[in-house]
């Protein structure tokens, strides 16, 4: 429907949309300042942090500051820490997911409502309200302090099998299971060659939500992992603010460091990440 | 029938593990009194929620929680939403903008509530170096406590931006086109259009936005401990909030049934906000349109 615009509102409405992008613009710079500065003050040598007014781009670039921060805390066993945690949450994600998600969506059997129910009442609890209680409990189990324990909490995901119930319950026709049974299949077979390779995106989707999780997971180690080596990138970055808080330089190169796993994911993923976080929120 | 419980049995007893029987657990424990190592541990029915309601810490955290969730989901309601709108419009920098302006949600929290701590940083961060550019006095952003609260606002306002705008993108696309051009050929404006038809139907994601933003408001934690816990010039005097508070209850002066009460109370909180979503969103359903 192309509407008839005398040529003066044309105008006016152009110079609308330019006066949106102008704002827009605007806040885009908002928006990426915070990380922009962390990296610029990464590259900045000490003389260059502390001086007033600032200078936004450092005149001499230097990567001193993270070879001094690798030197200064051990910020490669907090990365591989970090690495560790989101990866193995991440698989272990998935495959929770997948099989307790498919049973959800495709077998009926007694006590079913009731399970799926209480995953779906409890979700939306949030951590930081039990999780007193479970630091006991490791406690009782002699884990704390340990890998298994600071992993533990993290190796389902409510939000996940929720998904993917939702997938395989509208997308995988149970005719293609039962033709599979009909060979003469078992249940596992059927789950890891039917159900599994049809649900690559949804999959994704909640293996990506795991590992960004995973990785920036902070208040559980906070209280859970004493030993220095058990830290992982976040909470060593808060310790080492708290013991070098003058060394600005050193805490925005752990930063960068930190930050850009994330950033990679995100740009290599960046329209599958927008629009899972979009639809599952809607659905969620 | 046996592959079902076989299959499930690991996940289950995970999920009983680490998430309902502590749930249980934390209800039951804030009815006692415990410092975690003591072998007496004495029931001491609601005492501890009713030392809460005169304990002047809990009550500034819940204030303050308050203030800070509601006007975090505010601003950035306020701003999501108009940002969505224009953004729906075929351009070819919609995708660039979306983004830019997704681009917090995905950051941890930690690296980025250090930069921003450096932003606000008295003395040399470009915040107040901007305020001097216009000739403003330099803001002590994070020492004291009432600007603190707002300081974290603002941040928290940058990093949720993203997903609210995303999620409102989704319901704007899913508006019927022939709702708005029926509109159009009847004469309305844009501004009617977008009044009349579209946030009409854009109340239940309104509705979901905001509840689901304000329930994740409350446990703020993560950057209060970086950005507040420890500045230099006010050690200690960070921003009280919910569960800094429970943290501190529990794990600094292990009074174990005292932050399971605070606990419980953020539950109860957080389910109220659920309810009243889904009372919302149900009479919603039941009106005939």
């Amino acid at each position: 429907m192309a509407r008839q615009r005398s040529p003066a509102l044309f105008s006016m409405a152009r110079i609308g949309i330019i006066a949106c992008h102008a704002v827009l613009m605007a806040g885009a710079l908002v928006m990426v300042m915070p990380m922009l500065w962390m990296f610029v003050t990464a590259f900045k040598s000490a003389a260059e942090i502390a001086i007033w007014p600032p200078v936004f781009f450092p005149q001499a670039w230097t990567s001193a500051n993270f070879s001094g921060a690798f030197e200064t805390a051990p910020f490669g066993r907090f990365f591989l820490n970090s690495a560790i945690i989101a990866l193995v949450s991440t698989a272990s994600v998935m495959l929770t997911s997948l099989v307790a998600g498919s049973v959800f969506a495709k077998y009926r059997f007694p006590g079913r409502g009731l399970l799926f129910g209480l995953v779906l009442a409890t979700a939306i609890v949030p951590f930081e309200a039990y999780m007193i209680p479970l630091y006991i409990q490791l406690v009782g189990i002699d884990w704390i302090n340990t890998y298994q324990g600071i992993i533990l909490p993290y190796l389902f995901m409510a939000f996940g099998i929720f998904l993917m119930r939702q997938h395989v319950s509208s997308s995988i026709p149970t005719e293609l299971m039962e033709a599979g049974r009909v060979d003469g299949a078992g249940e596992w077979w059927i789950l890891a060659r039917v159900i599994a390779p049809l649900s690559g995106n949804a999959l994704a989707a909640v293996g990506i939500f795991a590992f960004i999780q995973g990785w920036g997971i902070f208040i559980w180690p906070l209280l859970i992992a004493n030993d220095q080596l058990l830290f992982n990138m976040e909470l060593g970055l808060t310790a080492f603010q708290f013991a070098f808080s003058a060394d600005i330089g050193k805490l925005m190169a752990g930063s960068v460091v930190s930050v850009v796993p994330m950033l990679i994911v995100f740009l290599l993923l960046r329209r599958r990440i927008i629009e899972n976080m979009a639809l599952t929120g809607i659905k969620g | 029938m046996l592959f079902c419980y076989v299959a499930l049995l690991p996940v289950v007893a995970l999920f009983f593990y680490v998430r309902i029987i502590p749930i249980g657990f934390s209800f039951l424990l804030s009815f006692y009194k415990w410092n975690l190592i003591s072998p007496r541990r004495p029931f001491v029915g609601f005492d501890n929620y009713l030392g809460l309601l005169e304990d002047e810490n809990f009550l500034l955290a819940l204030q303050n929680t308050t203030i800070y969730s509601f006007s975090t989901v505010a601003l950035s309601t306020a701003i999501a939403l108009p940002l969505a709108v224009f953004l729906s419009r075929k351009s070819r920098l919609s995708a660039f903008y979306q983004t830019i302006y997704f681009l917090p949600v995905i950051t941890p929290m930690v690296p980025v509530s250090i930069a921003w701590k450096w932003i606000y940083d008295y003395n040399y961060g470009i915040l107040n170096y901007g305020l001097s550019l216009v000739g403003l006095p330099s803001v002590a952003w994070l020492t004291d406590p009432a600007i603190a609260l707002w300081a974290l606002v603002i941040m928290g306002v940058w990093k949720v931006l993203g997903y609210n705008m995303v999620l409102f993108l989704v319901g704007i696309r899913n508006i019927p086109a022939e709702y708005l051009e029926a509109a159009s050929i009847d004469g309305a404006s844009d501004w009617q259009r977008f009044w009349r038809i579209s946030f009409p139907l854009l109340r239940p994601i309104l509705l979901y936005v905001v509840v689901t933003s304000t329930i994740n408001a409350f446990n703020v934690f993560t950057q209060v401990y970086v950005m507040t816990l420890g500045s230099q010039s006010a050690p200690g005097q960070a921003v009280r909030m919910l569960v800094f508070d429970i943290y501190t209850n529990g794990f600094q002066f292990f009074r174990m049934g005292y932050a399971s009460a605070e606990a419980v109370i953020l539950t109860l909180i957080v389910l109220g906000l659920t309810v009243i979503q889904f009372t919302l969103a149900r009479d919603k359903e039941a009106k005939p349109r």
